[in-house]
């Protein structure tokens, strides 16, 4: 790194480290990019363990701590959700967030060897995302109820959910039930007409005839 | 004599016990009365605010942050509203940022007076948190004269605060300030050289730096183990530049240096306080609390009833709310029981499409097992206070 800073110009730290990061993993590494200050790496799913050594290990990165892991859905896409770890690193004093692809039927190594703090945070991604981590040593669900079926969190998950709980004062227990809404769920579009919505309004018909 | 069958023994510790600190559940498997394995069930308290805040506009999704950590409720919305700023490229008028400096110090004393004293409770101690309780009461009254709540204040909005401060209240904070220290020297005469508090608290929970940083540790529990690490220090947010403060580091990393350092935590958040009052006080101190781009922030009442375009801002900001940037982000504040953490996901509309919230709970009590192994049964009380957990925040 030190022979690439002769040229005056100002580079952004972040870049640097992103192209040192880049340079260092090879093909692991699918992109880099800087944006509000933050410095996300895009890596292959099956090299997440590496990059996680690499990043806690190399002298010029030391991201000793674990921040965070956690998902995300994007429907749309063939690999549906993002995996998203973020580390720091106390000495540079720098953040990264690594991100990966994956869907619901190939497992993403776990980093747990790496990081033991992984274990509860993949877990967690297990649970709202239905995420398969291999390696785990423990994948249970951790946030939701005894017995909970489904991935909440997912973007066709409904927020209203399916069942409902209430205490049986006949039955002397607990009882799930479908879920039922003494009125219509109401999920309000207040997004301008004027601007940006690509959907068809109700009554818009009427103008086209 | 036969052979006998020697088992280990299976405990349930809560969901109900009253120092699982809320509702913790946790299997402890005992040999004799040493901690064997532990397994904390958690997700008694899940409410799903991540799916939640899905569904509603940015302003709509503050209030869900003071529901997270209860206890230091303004501190959680600070991060929130950082992350929003930053991809909305907003700048904090002074007065504002002092203010939540000063807000976000209430709830250190807050979180501290709560841990510092019922963690005593824990082992045995009954005064302490009577008397800690009593300086709560005096903060929370503070939240309650700036943004009407005791508890869910919705205070720290993107672009600044809600309202700005009277001046009695002002004024009060600083006399609250001055007569605060001596309230604490009389929580430290009853806890630090105490023999019994020691007993139960030096040498529990040892954490070694190193295992500290890997399993996600940050505030409280990374400095008691040495590292001089404080997010308002090292990646300074809002006025916390300009305010003058000192770390506390420990040296042992386990029960009673995490006690010390809240304790002196509360001192230096004290000091913090008494400067951002004089700040507050100064000519430059005067000003807007929040940011004056009318396309996020609402205007005040006063203006809606002489301006027309306020009046436009004001509906459409209720209604439609204001649209973020499509990016990613990742905002963290030093909250009182570590580094919380916001990772935002804009698609560009008024809603966003995914908010991660890391509590620094979380990442602790999934410590739990290697904390309490090979520790004795009453131990396992007085780690669980002194790694300071919400389950508001865990469960989420």
């Amino acid at each position: 790194m030190d022979e690439t800073v002769v040229e005056p110009i100002a580079v952004d730290p972040l870049v640097t480290l992103g192209e040192h990061v880049a340079a260092s993993l090879g093909d692991a590494v699918l992109g880099f990019e800087v944006a509000f200050g933050d410095l996300t790496v895009t890596v292959a799913r099956d090299s997440i363990v590496n990059v996680a050594t690499f990043l806690r290990d190399d002298p010029k990165c030391r991201f000793i701590s674990f921040v965070d892991v956690c998902g995300a859905d994007y429907p749309a896409r063939e690999f549906r959700f993002d995996v998203v770890y973020h580390f720091l690193s106390p000495h540079l004093n720098h953040r990264i967030r690594v991100k990966l692809e994956a869907d619901d039927a190939t497992p993403v190594p776990s980093i747990c060897d790496v990081f033991a703090g992984a274990n509860w945070f993949e877990r967690e991604v297990y649970d709202l995302y239905g995420v398969l981590f291999s390696g785990h040593p423990d994948l249970r669900r951790i946030l939701t109820d005894y017995g909970f079926d489904g991935h909440p969190l997912r973007k066709d998950f409904p927020l209203t959910g399916f069942v409902e709980v209430r205490y049986d004062e006949e039955r002397k227990r607990v009882v799930y039930e479908p879920v039922t809404l003494a009125q219509e769920f109401r999920s309000f579009d207040y997004l301008s007409p004027w601007e940006g919505t690509d959907y068809v309004l109700p009554g818009d018909e009427k103008a086209k005839n | 004599m036969s052979e006998v069958d020697v088992r280990n023994f299976t405990l349930n510790f809560g969901p109900v016990h009253p120092s699982a600190h809320g509702v913790l559940r946790m299997i402890l498997e005992l040999d004799g009365e040493l901690v064997e394995r532990v397994d904390p069930h958690v997700g008694l308290l899940h409410r799903g605010t991540e799916k939640l805040i899905e569904y509603k506009t940015y302003l709509q999704a503050v209030p869900y942050f003071d529901r997270l950590d209860y206890v230091a409720p303004m501190n959680q919305e600070h991060a929130f509203a950082l992350a929003v700023e930053r991809m909305l490229e907003l700048e904090v008028p002074r007065r504002g940022q002092l203010i939540r400096v000063l807000y976000a110090e209430i709830g250190r004393l807050l979180a501290h007076l709560m841990n510092v004293t019922t963690q005593a409770m824990d082992i045995g101690a009954l005064t302490p948190p009577l008397w800690g309780f009593e300086q709560r009461e005096k903060l929370m009254v503070f939240y309650e004269r700036a943004s009407g709540a005791r508890m869910h204040a919705a205070y720290f909005r993107p672009g600044g605060v809600h309202q700005d401060l009277p001046q009695a209240l002002i004024d009060d904070i600083a006399v609250f300030c001055d007569e605060f220290p001596a309230a604490l020297k009389d929580i430290d005469t009853l806890l630090t050289g105490n023999r019994i508090f020691k007993q139960r608290n030096v040498d529990i929970g040892v954490v070694p730096l190193e295992e500290a940083w890997g399993r996600g540790f940050s505030g409280v529990m990374v400095r008691a183990s040495g590292a001089a690490w404080d997010l308002r220090k090292s990646q300074p947010y809002d006025a916390y530049a300009e305010m003058e403060f000192d770390i506390p580091v420990g040296s042992n990393g386990d029960c009673y240096d995490r006690y010390l350092i809240r304790m002196e935590e509360m001192r230096q958040a004290n000091e913090i306080m008494r400067q951002c009052v004089k700040k507050l006080n100064a000519p430059d101190g005067k000003g807007p609390v929040s940011s004056t781009d009318g396309k996020v922030v609402p205007p005040s009442r006063g203006e809606m009833k002489q301006s027309m375009e306020a009046l436009i801002h004001h509906f459409k900001l209720y209604t439609e709310g204001f649209k973020v940037p499509a990016g990613e982000i990742y905002a963290a504040v030093e909250a009182p029981k570590g580094e919380f953490g916001v990772y935002l996901v804009s698609d560009g509309t008024n809603k966003p499409y995914r908010c991660h919230i890391r509590a620094p709970g979380f990442a602790h009590l999934s410590a739990m097992d290697y904390l309490c192994r090979k520790h004795m049964l009453a131990d396992v009380t007085a780690i669980l206070g002194s790694i300071d957990i919400v389950f508001g925040e865990v469960d989420r």
